[in-house]
């Protein structure tokens, strides 16, 4: 025999954004205990609302599955006495197992007797064990937030105020702050009525009659078929973005969608900043046209049904009006300052204690781009568009605009700059400094924005390094990996000629002029940051599907030059692919045994002809003069398979060259000729990669 | 319905469900929140409800009558239970209908919003209840006020009045509204509202202001020192207030502010724990007369 059973805990408005969490949770932790309570059931369905979290549970079974098992204990020796009585060790076994001593018998195991028992326990009723289970089930879901009401010392997202328990048509009895179970939920606030749940297969439907669709599904499509019918009748592209779509469908009990409009003359706003404003504020969808232009309507949900839609969107017009005239009044009053005005405000905005003012900040930001510009070779034009984009990039942080809605930092940047006469170059570098805003984003496309956020970034970095504010674990409070990140994949975007260590170089000297206590040494800060680029590169490699021992081999070379690392990676990949790998693998013993003995050699790489006892040593030699041209050449001109090529070529002259001599030769003159050979070899195929690394 | 009878509709609406209706506090104040009414009553076991209008001060927000949303003064109408009720979201619903809002006819919904005041070292959970839109009361179950944990929890309502009469009389500026029959809100504030501006913003003298926080901060301190907890208060107000016309007139630094902010902050906090150790040497007088009305 099976029954259903549902528990549904009816709360206060949940925040949105906990709400599918928490169902998440509930099903998850509903099946773990049913799991480890021997309950068998055919499904297990949750279900959330604004005001409700519930799960059922379908075909639950009536009893736990009886358990049979043999236990083992301790072995015979220690179980009886030389008499064959009992030990203590024996008797007590037999209590924990819950049998009589008389039960207990033996079993060979491995060539050692041992004692046993047969542990068994009939399923309790499923009946008997909920109102102790469900109570504890509903009070461990976990929220980001928990507040406390009442008079009750219980911490949940919100107050509790029904419950239903229902096993078949049976009320589970139990009580939370107050509140016992029933079969009776609530319907919509204003739509429903209460409405009692007979069994717990009703539910949906029932809750369906009372104006509440509790399947989080059927919510979602009843949104989207809303959204696209007023589409359709209107020839309207309706933006839905899913992190909006996910917010109102936890607002909502009853979506009924509906459309408002605006006045026209809004539209002389840049559209990112209506589109904020009446997403960030309103959560309204906006509207465009089919180039993607916006028009002056707006898309929103409401709590309800379709009874007085024109009252709902004219009163939701009035309050788009006000945000939009705000927001209007800000666009006016930032353009009457200029950027010197703005500027000199920031000299008052404190960046972080003690990395000093927001003005602080952008002085080293362009004290760092001038130097990346001039490392870069860049051409007269860009490096004066590199130096004004510093200078300016952080002036819009206060304007009115800016402080309203942070995330238009760097767009209105943009905007207000082409206003203020400032070259359009500098005015989409602005903007593109902050690039890659988040793990999808494109870095920045123009390489003034590319060299003055890499400037950002890194000053960023670097402070926070310096004064040991370094991400451990999931603690990365100022996103400093995301911002590394974000270097890595524009310099590859631009393929620009900038190592590593030159990047931490420079910004390490500013931050070092900039007369500020150092409060950690150069050299630690310095070593923490090639190991946390070199992670941000491992990730470039895995997203690029390089097989992990090619990576840990070309990180044993290491990351310097990111851009050359990945080509590295790439050339060692198609080189070792299946067909291939067998030809390469002559080459990959050879630099193995090339790099091992080369680490007997001491520092010298002085390498003497005349020392040369056999001709396969001159002809190593000669081998490895002509490869290191190639390699050289290719290295610079950053072809990397020709250079892998071209080492790979060394694999006949140092096999024919082992074959030939004994390295570690009686005479030490000859010996450390060898040695310094094979060191200089080694020099080249280690800055490829460790070879030693890759799996056979 | 105007200004006026929507008040006292609130205030009947409150009274009925058995609050004490009292008056505006007498001192400056940013918010209902402030008034001794809220912030001490609300710590400690006994219970408490009250309801009142209340007109607040927030001198950055003067726009000398010009702006048809922002005031350097509007009123909210403010509503404590301690402990919070089971049914007060219903309560709070059935007192819009007194005023004329039919939940049919509008998109009501409970918005998520957490609520902070760090210079009363206060905090609650709840929401920002919409209209239609339109952010009409702020609905908080305080979990901390004074630095200290509330139990039982009280809840806090407040109305923004301004705002749900402009939805009611359908008017898009503040000062058409119409506060009696015949005579408008700008009739009554928007003289007021400029004078209020010009002196925050051009004329208040940024010396005499800065004196009279340190005198207004040590008077606290003096009234603490015997335990005069309202009066002390009433001093942790006026700072406050002081500290807000400082700001809107530009003379606070952002390191400054800090120290200002935690000034008032150790008064709030010390006033608070004071009282509740008062109370509690008094017996908590009202936790005996709701066990005897109960009992």
């Amino acid at each position: 025999m099976a029954k259903d059973l549902l528990l549904e805990i009816g709360l206060e408005e949940v925040p949105a954004r906990f709400v599918r969490g928490a169902m998440d949770q509930l099903k998850d932790k509903t099946e773990k205990w049913l799991d480890a309570s021997r309950l068998s059931y055919a499904a297990v369905r949750a279900y959330a609302t604004p005001r409700r979290l519930a799960v059922v549970v379908e075909g639950l079974a009536d009893k736990q599955s009886d358990v049979n098992e043999e236990a083992k204990g301790p072995a015979r020796k220690i179980a009886q006495d030389e008499n064959g009585a009992w030990t203590k060790a024996a008797l007590g076994f037999a209590r924990s197992q819950g049998v009589e001593p008389e039960a207990l018998f033996f079993k060979e195991l491995g060539g050692v007797e041992y004692v046993y028992a047969i542990k068994s326990s009939v399923g309790v009723e499923t009946a008997g064990l909920l109102p102790e289970a469900l109570p504890t089930l509903a009070t461990s879901l976990s929220f980001p937030k928990n507040m406390r009401w009442g008079g009750y010392d219980l911490r949940y997202v919100r107050p509790i105020r029904w419950l239903i328990a229902l096993h078949g048509d049976e009320v589970v009895p139990f009580e939370i702050t107050g509140v016992r179970t029933g079969n009776v939920s609530r319907g919509h606030r204003f739509l429903g009525a209460d409405t009692t749940i007979a069994v717990p297969s009703d539910y949906v439907a029932k809750l369906r009659e009372q104006r509440v669709l509790v399947d989080v599904e059927e919510r979602k499509q009843a949104i989207l078929a809303g959204i696209n019918g007023l589409a359709a009748e209107r020839g309207w592209h309706i933006a839905v973005k899913d992190d909006l779509l996910e917010e109102v469908l936890f607002l909502v009990e009853t979506p009924t969608v509906l459309s408002g409009s605006f006045d026209a003359s809004f539209l002389n706003i840049p559209q990112e900043v209506l589109i904020t404003s009446m997403r960030e504020h309103q959560r309204y969808f906006p509207v465009l046209n089919a180039e993607g232009k916006l028009q002056p309507h707006f898309v929103t949900v409401r709590n309800g049904d379709a009874a007085a839609l024109e009252t709902v969107a004219k009163g939701n017009e009035k309050v788009l009006r006000a945000r939009l005239s705000d927001a209007k009044f800000f666009y006016q009053e930032d353009q009457k300052g200029g950027i010197p005005s703005f500027l000199a405000k920031l000299e008052n905005i404190v960046y972080h204690e003690e990395l000093g003012t927001v003005a602080d900040k952008v002085r080293r930001v362009r004290a760092i781009a001038d130097k990346l510009a001039q490392q870069l070779h860049a051409g007269e034009e860009t490096r004066q568009d590199v130096s004004r984009t510093a200078d300016i990039c952080k002036f819009d942080l206060v304007t009115q605009m800016v402080y309203e809605f942070p995330e238009l930092q760097g767009i209105m940047g943009a905007d207000y700059a082409l206003k203020f006469g400032e070259r359009p170059s500098v005015a989409r570098a602005i903007n593109e400094h902050y690039s890659p805003r988040n793990a999808n984003d494109a870095p920045p496309a123009s390489l003034v924005g590319a060299v003055v956020g890499i400037a950002d970034k890194i000053d960023t970095i670097v402070g926070c390094f310096s004064i040991g504010i370094v991400p451990t674990g999931s603690q990365d409070p100022y996103a400093l990996r995301r911002q590394a990140a974000g270097i890595v994949s524009t310099l590859l975007a631009h393929g620009l000629e900038l190592t590593l260590s030159d990047l931490f170089r420079i910004a390490l000297g500013v931050h070092a002029e900039s007369g500020r206590a150092q409060k950690r040494e150069a050299f630690d800060v310095l070593k923490d940051l090639g190991e946390f680029f070199a992670l941000r590169v491992k990730n470039v490699l895995t997203e690029e599907q390089i097989r992990y021992d090619v990576v840990d081999a070309i990180l044993g070379a290491g990351a310097d030059d990111v851009r050359r690392t990945v080509l590295r990676a790439q050339a060692l990949q198609a080189a070792t692919a299946e067909g291939r790998k067998e030809a390469f693998r002559p080459a990959v013993e050879a630099f193995n045994r090339v790099c091992n003995l080369a680490a007997k050699a001491d520092d010298s790489r002085q390498v003497d002809a005349r020392l040369f006892m056999d001709a396969a040593e001159g002809a190593l030699y000669e081998a490895w003069q002509h490869a290191h041209g190639i390699v050289t050449k290719a290295a610079a001109e950053a072809k990397m398979a020709e250079a892998l090529d071209a080492l790979s070529g060394l694999s006949g002259p140092v096999t024919a060259f082992f074959e030939a001599v004994m390295v570690m030769a009686e005479d030490e003159a000859i010996r450390r000729n060898r040695l310094a050979l094979l060191a200089t070899i080694a020099d080249d195929v280690k800055s490829f990669a460790d070879f030693a690394k890759l799996n056979g | 319905m105007n200004f006026q009878q929507m008040t006292l509709t609130l205030q009947q609406f409150w009274a009925e469900q058995d609050c004490i209706v009292v008056q505006p506090y007498d001192t400056e104040k940013g918010a209902g929140t402030m008034n001794p009414m809220t912030f001490l009553r609300t710590i400690g076991p006994e219970p408490w409800n009250v309801a009142y209008v209340e007109p607040s001060r927030r001198p950055a927000d003067g726009r000398y009558g010009e702006n048809p949303n922002r005031l350097y003064q509007h009123h909210q109408f403010q509503v404590i239970m301690k402990p919070s009720p089971d049914n007060i979201q219903e309560l709070y619903l059935e007192s819009l209908k007194r005023l004329g809002i039919d939940p049919l006819q509008h998109d009501i919904r409970f918005v998520e919003d957490n609520w902070e005041a760090p210079t009363l070292g206060a905090w609650g959970l709840g929401w920002e209840v919409w209209l239609d839109g339109m952010e009409i009361t702020q609905f908080t179950y305080f979990q901390q006020v004074g630095g200290i944990d509330c139990h039982p929890v009280a809840v806090e309502i407040t109305y923004g009045m301004e705002r749900l009469a402009s939805y009611i009389q359908e008017k898009e500026n503040v000062f058409d509204l119409e506060w009696v029959n015949g005579v408008t809100y700008g009739d009554v504030f928007k003289h007021p509202e400029y004078e209020h501006s010009k002196y925050t913003f051009e004329m208040s003298d940024v010396a005499m202001l800065s004196q009279l926080f340190s005198t207004y901060e040590a008077e606290a301190k003096r009234a603490m020192d015997e335990n005069l907890v309202f009066p002390a208060y009433d001093y942790v107000l006026k700072c406050s207030h002081t500290f807000n016309l400082l700001d809107a007139r530009g003379a606070i630094s952002v390191t400054e502010r800090t120290g200002y902010i935690s000034r008032v902050r150790n008064l709030a906090r010390a006033v608070a724990a004071t009282f509740l150790q008062e109370r509690e040497r008094l017996g908590f007088p009202l936790l005996k007369k709701g066990e005897e009305a109960n009992g």
